[in-house]
């Protein structure tokens, strides 16, 4: 059991800051603090992604032997390519070869992740500036951004609509 | 596990760091300092980005999470309160009911979880993989972060820039375009 957490001590941690931007977002009736709560769970969320991605003894997934070996043949290839098609055929087969070599000695964390958590991010911002529009408008409308507030003028609207 | 791995200890202090701020920003009333310790939460956790290998992540957080969101959030509270209200004790219980039952939920969850760092888990062992083994033969670039962004899934990423543009529109038609009126501080 302990070893068991011990593994996973990450994913407790990152569960415990979740917990905390969903209390932020539950126990506040402010609506500005409230999307501070939500944008400090959807950091978390984020953190919990790329824990998963993690490889240990990894590197970040970007390929330098690449820009060597494959590179510098792929200009020659290029002034070779005129010449004769199949002579770079040939060359790049060995090219291939080889950096499938070099990609499989190192070890790279899963790129995956990170990619759909830089979508995330960047269409998080896009949500939190709606978000934030939202309340500007309520506040410019209703005078104020407290939730009860606002029920209590929604309220009061009502009652002063149903008795006239 | 052969030799204990130092660069941990820094995990460590970053998970630290970001509970102490999160737990800042969780008690906090004033709107100020609630909005620039969320910057800081984000700028830490593009820290712990760094040592979980997600450099392109950690420098996406690091710009719009911290920066640009604050930016927004800041906006936002100047046109709006400075202070929020003290609420009452049973929200704050209800919260912490709402707050335990989802957090035992995925506490129950974790077992199921790969173990941090296994090469083999589903998460890491298929497509993930194959896209770093692939993308030297496939796309001219050493970044398969971008490799992935902007080719395999570049589908993806024309729905995220259609995203944007549909927030940025919905801001603009909020606030309104009008210069003549109190115009808000987004986009």
């Amino acid at each position: 059991m302990i070893e068991l957490l011990a593994e996973r001590f990450n994913y407790i941690i990152v569960i415990i800051l979740m917990m905390t931007g969903l209390y932020a977002v539950v126990a506040t009736g402010n609506l500005v603090k409230r999307l501070v709560g939500l944008s400090l769970f959807q950091t978390s969320v984020f953190l919990l992604y790329i824990t998963i991605g993690k490889v240990s003894g990894g590197q970040p997934p970007i390929l330098p032997e690449y820009s060597e070996s494959y590179g510098g043949s792929n200009a020659g290839e290029t002034a070779m390519a005129a010449a004769s098609p199949a002579a770079e055929a040939a060359e790049g087969a060995v090219s291939q070869g080889e950096a499938l070599q070099n990609t499989a000695e190192a070890i790279y964390s899963n790129p995956l992740p990170h990619v759909l958590i830089l979508t995330a991010i960047v269409v998080g911002v896009a949500t939190l500036a709606v978000g934030l529009a939202l309340v500007v408008r309520i506040r410019e409308t209703y005078g104020t951004i407290e939730d009860e507030a606002l029920n209590q003028a929604d309220y009061a609207a009502e009652n002063a609509r149903r008795s006239a | 596990m052969t030799e204990f791995d130092w660069t941990q200890l820094l995990d460590y202090a970053l998970m630290g760091m970001l509970l102490a701020v999160g737990i800042a920003i969780v008690r906090l009333r004033n709107l100020f300092a609630a909005v620039m310790l969320a910057g800081v939460y984000s700028l830490i956790s593009a820290a712990w980005f760094v040592t979980l290998d997600a450099v392109d992540v950690a420098f996406t957080e690091a710009a719009v999470g911290a920066g640009i969101s604050t930016v927004l959030m800041l906006a936002a509270m100047l046109l709006t309160a400075r202070e929020a209200e003290p609420v009452k004790a049973i929200r704050h219980w209800a919260a912490l009911i709402v707050v335990s039952v989802a957090g035992a939920a995925l506490f129950y969850a974790v077992g199921d979880m790969p173990v941090y760092g296994d090469p083999n888990s589903p998460a890491n062992a298929y497509v993930g993989m194959d896209y770093i083994t692939s993308t030297p033969n496939d796309i001219a670039i050493p970044n398969v972060v971008t490799a992935v962004l902007a080719s395999y899934r570049g589908f993806d990423t024309f729905g995220e820039v259609v995203v944007i543009f549909a927030a940025g529109l919905g801001v603009m038609l909020l606030l309104g375009l009008n210069p003549g009126k109190k115009t808000g501080g987004e986009e």
